[in-house]
């Protein structure tokens, strides 16, 4: 199908500044010679929530795990605050990486260790500086700012799906970074915690001023979260603009895409 | 052209050569590739081994999670290593008794028997327990929080995977094996007296005096020092299994599975290497 509607400038009242915190230029990437991510450009803004919507295997997840360099691109530049990520060492990149929270889409908390252990695990090789008065001044806080102080002790095998996501984000914004990356923050949950989840990203923004990108197959958690949406198809950028012109779309594929997820929406709630 | 007429004939038609020479190329690159495979395998085992030997002499090392391992290595086998030691001293002597006393060499069971256990069987019985208890352990755990996306996790919080969940394992593995072994021994000494109470009346200092007498330190030596490097191969094997476990669930499965054969295997294979290479020396 031939791609009409890339790249439309977003027509909505932009709340984010005009710096740059992530570029991207013609980034691919593929899998035993099966391209997923192609010729794909894009910017992140400071304060900006970006949302990168698509289906299951249009390179969302890859796209961030490249900015992180979880992934290596096959070519393309990579900008982050700054820096370009494939041309980093060692040093550099765990140095970059400190200014950057990731929420992976299974929580990814440590199973060997409590609550309290996960938060205080990148605290403690990230600020090195820090007292163990002052790391636990910084754990209580994350997890207060999530809505689970009484978790301190817990494992994670005891926390429910949306907890984990919780704690998961409180692990990740205990740090302070610059630039969040969520991986699909509301899959699996149910549609009351997705809305929090939604919120919490949100609050994560105005508290921290955090510059997010998230990725997201959930028109609500989009709707409450976006400043920008970007749709992916077969790996590049389909359309560009906010969820007014998304909504206003005649585009078929985008219709089908909106109309399928409020239906989605509608029968869960 | 009687002559080239059958010999025209047999020459296949275009279209089978065509196919035969389609069938040679895809059997040639199938080929290629499983050599591919194996040469990437080999150049991932060396990075591998590189990475984590020089993730061993870096500064930030995880002394609390080594200790950690070292308790957990430790405290998992221990109930197993002391059955398997009393019952390897226990059986070796019922074994061995009645062909000692055909020979009229019953006085030489102790030392016989201690020789075996501290030589060969309390190292390499003791390794292979370690590898199915241990090497499957450390295999399961890595490929689960592989597939959990917590080692990608450690590594976006600027935590070197390797330094934190590697090295001190194959650390851990290595000192504490060789305490084992020892330990293993040492049972197994005692479940050799045991045995030769059951026919008899032996006196316990005897016994254990006629036993030491034998071993000479050049006994005990190449036999703990080849137990470093079955916790080592162990412990490598374990955790480069886990690591390298591809995506799915089922992979945790493979990788630990995986993890005991090999660990088994290496250590058969060390123990045959540091038996020639002792016998060379001595």
């Amino acid at each position: 199908m031939e791609i009409e509607n890339k790249i439309t400038v977003p027509s909505g009242s932009a709340s984010y500044s005009t710096n740059q915190v992530i570029e991207i230029k013609n980034l691919s990437k593929g899998f035993d010679d099966v391209p997923v991510l192609s010729d794909l450009s894009l910017q992140l803004f400071e304060n900006e929530n970006l949302v990168i919507l698509g289906k299951s295997g249009t390179g969302k997840s890859v796209l961030i795990k490249c900015i992180v360099r979880l992934l290596t691109p096959d070519s393309g530049s990579i900008n982050v605050l700054g820096k370009n990520v494939n041309e980093l060492n060692d040093r550099n990149l765990a140095e970059l990486r400190k200014k950057i929270g990731f929420l992976f889409q299974s929580g990814a908390l440590y199973d060997s260790m409590t609550i309290k252990e996960n938060l205080e695990f990148p605290l403690k090789r990230i600020k090195k500086n820090l007292s163990q008065n002052e790391i636990n001044e910084k754990v209580k806080e994350a997890l207060e700012n999530v809505g689970l102080s009484d978790t301190l002790n817990k494992m994670p095998s005891q926390l429910s799906g949306g907890m984990r996501k919780r704690a998961s984000l409180a692990r990740t914004i205990v740090v302070d970074p610059v630039i969040m990356l969520y991986d699909e923050p509301t899959t699996g949950l149910d549609p009351v915690t997705s809305d929090e989840i939604s919120s919490l990203i949100n609050d994560v923004q105005k508290k921290y001023h955090t510059s997010s990108i998230i990725i997201t197959h959930d028109i609500e958690c989009a709707k409450a979260t976006a400043d920008r949406i970007i749709m992916l198809k077969d790996g590049e950028i389909y359309m560009e603009g906010t969820i007014g012109d998304f909504e206003q779309s005649s585009d078929e594929h985008i219709q089908s895409f909106f109309k399928t997820k409020i239906l989605n929406s509608q029968i869960t709630k | 052209m009687k002559v080239i007429g059958p010999v025209i004939n047999k020459i296949p038609k275009l279209p089978d050569v065509k196919k035969r020479a389609i069938k040679l190329s895809e059997n040639a690159i199938k080929k290629t590739q499983k050599v591919n495979r194996f040469f990437l395998e080999v150049g991932e085992v060396n990075l591998f081994f590189w990475l984590t030997l020089r993730a061993s002499f870096s500064r930030n090392f995880e002394f609390k999670e080594f200790l950690r391992q070292c308790y957990l290595v430790g405290n998992k086998t221990l109930p197993l290593i002391t059955i398997t030691g009393l019952v390897i001293g226990l059986v070796l002597t019922i074994q061995s008794r009645p062909v000692l006393v055909d020979f009229g060499a019953v006085s030489m069971l102790p030392g016989m028997v201690a020789l075996s256990i501290v030589r060969e069987m309390g190292p390499v019985v003791t390794a292979l327990i370690c590898a199915g208890k241990i090497g499957s352990g450390m295999g399961a755990e890595l490929g689960s929080m592989k597939v959990s996306e917590q080692i990608d996790a450690m590594e976006v919080s600027s935590t070197n995977p390797i330094r934190f969940l590697v090295v001190p394992k194959v650390m851990a593995a290595t000192l504490m094996i060789p305490i084992l072994v020892l330990y293993a021994d040492a049972l197994g000494i005692l479940g050799s007296w045991a045995g030769a109470n059951i026919k008899g009346d032996v006196n316990f200092i005897l016994f254990i005096s006629q036993a030491f007498s034998a071993i000479e330190f050049m006994d005990l030596f190449p036999a703990v020092i080849k137990t470093f490097f079955f916790g080592a191969a162990i412990g490598f094997v374990g955790c480069y299994k886990g690591f390298t476990a591809g995506r799915g669930t089922e992979s945790v499965g493979i990788a630990a599975n995986e993890s005991v054969v090999l660990a088994s295997l290496l250590v058969i294979l060390i123990d045959l290497i540091a038996v020639q290479l002792t016998d060379m020396l001595l």
